[in-house]
């Protein structure tokens, strides 16, 4: 037994020590340059410096919340179709949905810009057929866009494995027991794929709030918390500041996850089986 | 009818997933220089492609860092989900779950600017003057590729038969082999899985490597990145379209051998 437990520390070790100095450290370093200037003196400018990026981060939640509720609203009837099909179509939808995740998304993006810029692709055909250019790049329509499209497969994909698992025999039985379509949907496929919903929530929220390359391409002059994060540590080399920055987003984004977890919870409880 | 508007959305998601993909793969055949006017057929961007010692670096970058940081995550990962299944102390169980959770929870941006600010602390302590190399790149990369192996290899953890390791060490095996001869057999298919997975993730990733990485060492996402900051020429576009032909290749395989595998599976009952 003793000979267990020294190997089982030993196999434990790196990791544990991996994670204190990689994980945990650089997290009190954050604070650390929150609450120093750059000659590593106390001070509580940077925090008190937040106060002029209040729009900034108003405008980042509300765009990846909007971003995060229509790719919900897509995703949802989308999963629910691809689950009812055939076992073998389900896995070339799934893997189609999965594919273009595969291209880097810095390529895609650009690819849109492409499409969307006011000598773009859509512009010069609607040139050909003699209408006015439309402007598409540069709008809040385009950075919401650009997130939808981007982060559209973390939604669809958990969303998808859980009404994969509903037994088709308990939407017969409910049909039996005089359940029309829309009381099926209440009562049985919504509260059960609950689980999926809220982490689809999160996996495209987080990285729709926290974005700043998406906004550089779509957004023209729109700037969100990544954009000022990116310009605080990578032009201007004011690293106090963009620490203070990334730990408001770091609390902002704990916090939604509480409180989606709590939403979560309440929901889930009256799950039946 | 029902059915019918069902799958006309569908048709009209895919399209929209697909739409910057195919005008990828067209304009990479541009004879011009431009990605939103089309002049006629070239294949000379790939031929430029192929030619440009800048993209090929990048590209043999991206596999070294890709295959190391894979490879060194994956090692120590398993170790740790197997240190992590025999754990009796519940707290400690728990706090090491919760603080491998923190990369993956955390947005790439607060994850790329905490290191990068840690790499820099430590710089400046031991007065280097630039603090940031392959060596902090291939860091950021195991980091945050550590959380994924463990939660790839735990469950087949869990799902091993406990008693095997009793019965080997009962038949006189140490528990060194019990691991190499009984554990890790059982928990392969985990740990390949999270090595593939920590194996792209570090092809794809930008936002974590644009915060770590030194001046000198340039992966392809990064190489984009700075393209893409001008008028990007076809050539990143060729380049892409070679990865997503891959991709799809080898997606394509694998499915279609899971599809007949299943089947057989069925004749075979």
């Amino acid at each position: 037994m003793k000979k267990r437990s020294l190997m089982q520390r030993l196999l434990g070790a790196p990791y544990i020590l991996w994670a204190a100095i990689f994980i945990i450290v650089p997290l009190i370093i954050v604070v650390y340059y929150s609450f120093t200037d750059s000659a590593g003196n106390f001070t509580l400018d940077n925090i008190k410096g937040l106060a002029g990026y209040k729009d900034i981060f108003l405008i980042s939640i509300e765009y990846s919340l909007i971003a995060t509720v229509i790719t919900l609203l897509i995703s949802y009837p989308f999963a629910y179709i691809m689950s009812r099909k055939k076992e073998s179509t389900q896995r070339i939808m799934m893997m189609l949905v999965m594919l273009p995740m595969w291209m880097n998304l810095l390529i895609r993006t650009y690819s849109w810009m492409n499409i969307l810029e006011k000598n773009g692709i859509i512009n010069n055909f609607l040139a050909l057929i003699g209408v006015e250019p439309l402007k598409m790049i540069g709008t809040p329509g385009a950075v919401i866009f650009g997130m939808i499209y981007n982060y559209i497969p973390y939604m669809i994909l958990p969303i998808y494995s859980v009404m994969a698992k509903i037994e088709p025999s308990l939407l017969e039985a409910a049909e039996d027991l005089g359940s029309n379509g829309f009381s099926k949907l209440r009562r049985i496929i919504l509260p059960l794929s609950m689980p999926g919903v809220v982490s689809g929530f999160t996996m495209v929220f987080v990285p729709s709030v926290s974005t700043f390359y998406i906004s550089q391409k779509l957004g023209g002059k729109i700037m969100l918390v990544g954009d000022a994060i990116e310009k605080q540590i990578q032009s201007l080399y004011n690293y106090n500041l963009g620490a203070a920055l990334s730990l408001v987003l770091m609390v902002l984004i704990l916090l939604s996850m509480a409180l989606m977890k709590k939403f979560a919870g309440d929901s889930g409880d009256n799950i039946l089986v | 009818m029902k059915k019918h508007s069902g799958n006309i959305f569908i048709g009209i998601i895919y399209f929209l997933l697909y739409a910057p993909l195919l005008v990828m793969v067209f304009f990479s055949f541009n004879e011009a220089k431009s990605t939103s006017v089309f002049t006629g057929f070239s294949l000379k961007w790939y031929r430029e492609l192929f030619a440009s010692s800048t993209t090929m670096t990048a590209l043999k970058n991206t596999l070294i860092l890709a295959v190391l940081s894979s490879v060194i995550a994956t090692v120590i990962g398993t170790a740790a989900a197997v240190y992590i299944y025999y754990l009796r102390k519940k707290w400690w169980k728990n706090t090491l779950d919760i603080v491998t959770n923190i990369p993956m929870m955390n947005p790439d941006i607060v994850t790329g600017v905490s290191l990068m600010l840690l790499f820099v602390f430590v710089g400046r302590l031991v007065g280097a003057a630039n603090s940031l190399s392959f060596i902090t790149l291939l860091i950021a990369h195991v980091t945050f590729n550590l959380p994924y192996v463990i939660l790839n290899v735990l469950p087949k953890l869990n799902q091993t038969d406990s008693h095997l390791v009793e019965a080997a060490q009962d038949l006189g095996s140490t528990p060194t082999e019990a691991f190499f001869r009984v554990i890790l057999p059982a928990i392969m298919p985990g740990v390949t899985s999270g090595l593939l997975m920590a194996f792209t993730l570090s092809l794809d990733d930008f936002v974590i490597s644009y915060y770590t990485t030194g001046s000198s060492f340039q992966t392809l996402p990064l190489l984009i990145f700075s393209m893409t900051k001008k008028a990007v020429k076809p050539d990143m576009y060729a380049l892409s379209t070679i990865i997503f032909v891959t991709v799809l290749v080898l997606l394509l395989a694998v499915n279609i051998g899971q599809i007949k595998a299943a089947e057989k599976n069925e004749k075979h009952k």
